[in-house]
């Protein structure tokens, strides 16, 4: 049986079928033809070993980027297992010892796997005691088990799951062994130490780039000024004098050298002259470029007839979103070792998807798959830019591996960031439509929602509005766009389509609200059925101290709803200063509630949920990827400026207790609603509507002087 | 120039023979294999390379060796003693102060070099001196209530 139809059964048991849905979009989007898909096992063992020393060894292909996934699922693994936390070490990411993964993305690590490990560590546990009792000889039912010891309390006789096992695979299987119950939980849902902190803090901890394979080169590579360039002519004397090794294999230049800094400093002595594309769009022209050459949008939902409600509304409000490409920038640039040896390649690369990595570069290499291993360390920051959506996603692995092979010798590539900024996957620009119509009782009663080119996930709104329709042109990945309609490429970014979704949504319902002459909140609760959502609206509202009021009030606070996938709902409140002379605006307060069913790690999701609050001021405020002719302009933290420690506000969270609801994940969903958030209290601080991100001072100044003008 | 450069590099004597124009970060990373400093940006921008030279912060993609001959060097493998972990290092971790710790090295070098100089410093000079360390996973909060905590934790703030 595979994982989806196992989670399918579950989340229809749960009588949940949204989940299903939600989670069919997320794998059509990213994922490869369902042919090349393989699954994940069904053996337990793929999953767990259990040492001769007790310590046990959780194995999953998925990877560690900072969102505590290796902590967050020893504790699944252990409470199941009834091991202690301690005692379970995590191997991610490892294409030889993990089984196969369909790539770390979509907060879907704790959604699917917590329920994977939990049923590896329950089935083992299961087996185990039967083992105990043969060896016992005792009846299952009278054993006890804490910490890897199973023991006999009537014959006062144990033995230890290390003794069973010693170290081998558990051969015994057992079949509908139930999970623990949210009451019989020893760890799920309790705040454990963080996983490999120690390791960081130290200096310890190993990412891609501090792999060392004795007799590595380290690779420059010589990069076109601009997307669309050709090489026209390239001299590299100067840098093969300079002491460095001068490589040209299938169009690629490089130079390497055993030092970094050496290998960097021949790559500029290359002298090399490109022909520049015919001028493309721009940074200004793109939304009208999306919109031209979007694929034809299709129907994500309808209900009644947006033209009827239409006739029976007293205003029409009508507004075009924009938002631009933004970058992931992680600080650790994209990197990779490849060694080949013996006909065989081990390639370590910081990437969210090392089962896809080592197909393409099966392909790209023209070896079976079985000759690569790909190791993936703990990666130094992913949000999305780390994922593989085209065929040379990790273009850095398919980079190391072809040097390596060509020069015989392993071979490091890390970008520096230039090179970050210039190849990344970027969230897409992208355009959206909302027509909707107001009655003259405050309610909506037309609702045409049309989003182009950020994706349709998200876009539904989850408000009850009797007429709406809402369509989707285009999706977050290279191959859902035809050639040529983003001039670089594309790829999820924390919350993808979601962020634009919902700054355009929550946007909207306070232009409708301030219309109606009606309270933010208690508008958006005259539009709300859903129980989840209007729980954490209202405790939102009790957290955040909000004065029901109609906008603009001055006061500069701010509320936007979120829903994740439809399975997480989140709502977020903000307080903004804004300086009307500079357009600065300062967030000075949030306080986020979610409810992302079963929570497994406490402290681990309230620092999601702070990341994604901090990282989503950033394409909120100043993130925008500036380009022309095919230039990337902002290639550098000056020019591209991202949160600070002194933008950071006052952030607080709460988790809605729902341990019923199957987990969700919070990686992604609490930066979706900070454009909207702190787009509405910048209207509630001085009265305007701002309809582009980001909101910079410059847009911001340009909406007062219009104001007052 | 080549030349052989001789500096105290987490307590102990150490001596490269380099071209003197390269920066110390690269000589930290590949000739000495500390990796704990890390490469970020390559422009003194991020932070991510900080380390301490004579109890300042520097960026170590930014000096070149030729700078440190003669000085105290300490890089986050240094900070620690005798198995150890230095009080901020203990606050980071308690704090779950980081996520990715890509940036965790450099932030802990900033938060040291400030708590030498102000041992007791007010939440606005924490965010003021760590300004210009930059954490893509956005962990700062819990960085500025490691560093106060760290601060509080000890006589004279850092040893």
């Amino acid at each position: 049986m595979r994982l989806d139809d196992l989670n399918r059964r579950d989340f229809m048991a749960a009588g949940t079928g949204l989940f299903v849905f939600a989670r069919a979009e997320w794998l059509d989007a990213q994922q490869p033809p369902a042919a090349r898909r393989p699954s994940y096992p069904t053996d337990f063992n793929a999953f767990l070993r259990i040492g001769g020393d007790g310590r046990v060894t959780g194995l999953v292909g998925k990877v560690e980027m900072g969102q505590g996934e290796m902590t967050a699922l020893a504790q699944c693994l252990a409470d199941e297992l009834d091991v202690p936390y301690d005692s379970v070490d995590m191997v991610m990411g490892d294409t030889e010892l993990c089984p196969w993964d369909s790539g770390t993305g979509g907060s879907t690590c704790i959604q699917l796997f917590s329920l994977v490990l939990r049923r590896a560590g329950a089935e083992a546990r299961a087996v185990l005691l039967q083992m105990a009792a043969e060896q016992l000889q005792a009846p299952v039912e009278r054993l006890k088990v804490a910490a890897g010891v199973v023991s006999d309390p009537a014959q006062d006789k144990r033995i230890t799951y290390a003794e069973m096992v010693q170290g081998k695979r558990i051969e015994r299987h057992l079949g509908n062994v139930p999970l623990k119950s949210p009451a019989e939980f020893r760890l799920i849902g309790r705040s454990q130490p963080w996983k490999g902190a120690v390791e960081m803090v130290t200096g310890k901890t190993k990412y891609t780039g501090d792999i060392s394979v004795p007799g590595m080169l380290c690779a420059r590579i010589l990069r076109p000024p601009v997307h669309g360039a050709t090489l026209r002519e390239v001299d590299t004397t100067a840098a093969e004098k300079a002491g460095a090794q001068v490589v040209r294999t299938d169009g690629l230049i490089a130079v390497l050298h055993e030092r970094r800094d050496v290998a960097d400093a021949a790559l500029g002595l290359v002298k090399a002259r490109f022909d520049r594309p015919a001028a493309g769009p721009d940074d200004r022209t793109i939304f009208d470029h999306l919109l031209k050459n979007a694929p034809p949008a299709t129907l994500l939902g309808e209900k009644g007839d947006p033209a009827d409600g239409e006739k029976q509304a007293a205003h029409i409000v009508e507004e075009t979103y924009l938002n631009s490409y933004v970058a992931h920038a992680p600080i650790e640039t994209h990197s990779a070792v490849a060694a080949f040896e013996d006909g065989k390649f081990t390639v370590w690369v910081s990437t969210q998807w090392p089962f896809q990595v080592k197909q393409q570069l099966a392909d790209a290499l023209g070896v079976s798959p079985e000759s690569i291993r790909v190791i993936t360390p703990v990666v130094g920051g992913g949000f999305g830019g780390k994922s593989v959506t085209s065929p040379t996603g990790a273009q850095q692995a398919h980079e190391a591996a072809r040097l390596a092979r060509a020069t015989g010798k392993p071979v490091q590539v890390v970008w520096d960031r230039g090179e970050e900024f210039f190849y990344n996957n970027f969230r897409p620009a992208a355009v959206v439509k909302v027509r909707a119509g107001l009655s003259g009782a405050g309610k909506i009663v037309s609702w045409v929602y049309q989003v182009c080119a950020a994706g349709p996930r998200d876009a539904i709104s989850v408000y009850d509005i009797p007429n709406q329709r809402t369509t989707s042109a285009g999706n977050y990945t290279d191959s859902s766009h035809p050639p040529g309609m983003h001039p670089f490429r594309v790829g999820p970014w924390r919350g993808p389509a979601a962020n634009t979704n919902t700054f355009a949504r929550e946007s909207h319902l306070d232009i409708l609200a301030a219309k109606a002459g009606v309270d933010p909140v208690e508008f958006r609760l005259n539009h709300l059925t859903d129980a989840r959502l209007r729980r954490a609206l209202e405790t939102a509202s009790e957290k955040f101290g909000w004065k029901p009021a109609k906008a603009p009030t001055g006061r500069g606070v701010g509320i936007a709803c979120g829903t994740y996938k439809n399975e997480s709902r989140m709502v977020t409140m903000a307080e903004v200063a804004v300086d009307k002379r500079t357009g600065h605006v300062q967030v000075k307060r949030v306080v986020c509630v979610m409810d992302q069913g079963l929570t497994v790690n406490p402290e681990g999701s309230q620092i999601q949920l702070e990341g994604g609050i901090v990282m989503g001021m950033g394409y909120s405020l100043t993130e925008e990827i500036r380009f022309q002719g095919g230039d990337i302009l902002n290639r550098d933290f000056d020019t591209y400026p991202i949160p600070r420690f002194s933008w950071t506000p006052r952030i607080e969270t709460f988790l809605i207790d729902n341990p019923a609801t199957p987990s969700a994940g919070c990686g992604e969903p609490p930066a979706i609603t900070m454009g909207a958030v702190i787009a509405n209290a910048i209207f509630d601080a001085v009265g305007i509507r701002l309809l582009q991100l980001p909101m910079t001072p410059e847009r911001v100044r340009a909406a007062i002087q219009n104001l007052q003008g | 120039m080549q030349r052989t450069i001789s500096f105290t590099l987490n307590g102990k004597p150490e001596r490269v023979t380099v071209d003197d124009e390269r920066m110390l970060l690269w000589v930290l990373r590949g000739d000495l294999g500390l990796t704990g400093t890390k490469f970020g940006c390559g422009e003194a921008v991020c932070g991510a390379c900080t380390v301490i030279v004579d109890k300042e912060p520097v960026r170590s993609c930014s000096v070149p060796v030729k700078d440190i001959a003669g000085k105290q060097v300490l890089t986050i493998e240094g900070l620690g003693h005798d198995g150890k972990l230095h009080p901020i290092q203990e606050a980071f971790v308690k704090h779950h102060a980081l996520q990715c710790g890509y940036c965790t090295p450099g932030m802990i070098l900033s938060a040291y070099a400030l708590l030498l100089k102000t041992p007791r410093p007010t939440e606005a000079e924490i965010v003021r001196h760590m300004d210009d360390n930059l954490c893509r996973c956005g962990s700062y909060p819990r960085i500025v209530a490691a560093i106060g905590e760290a601060a509080a934790g000890t006589k004279s703030g850092a040893r």
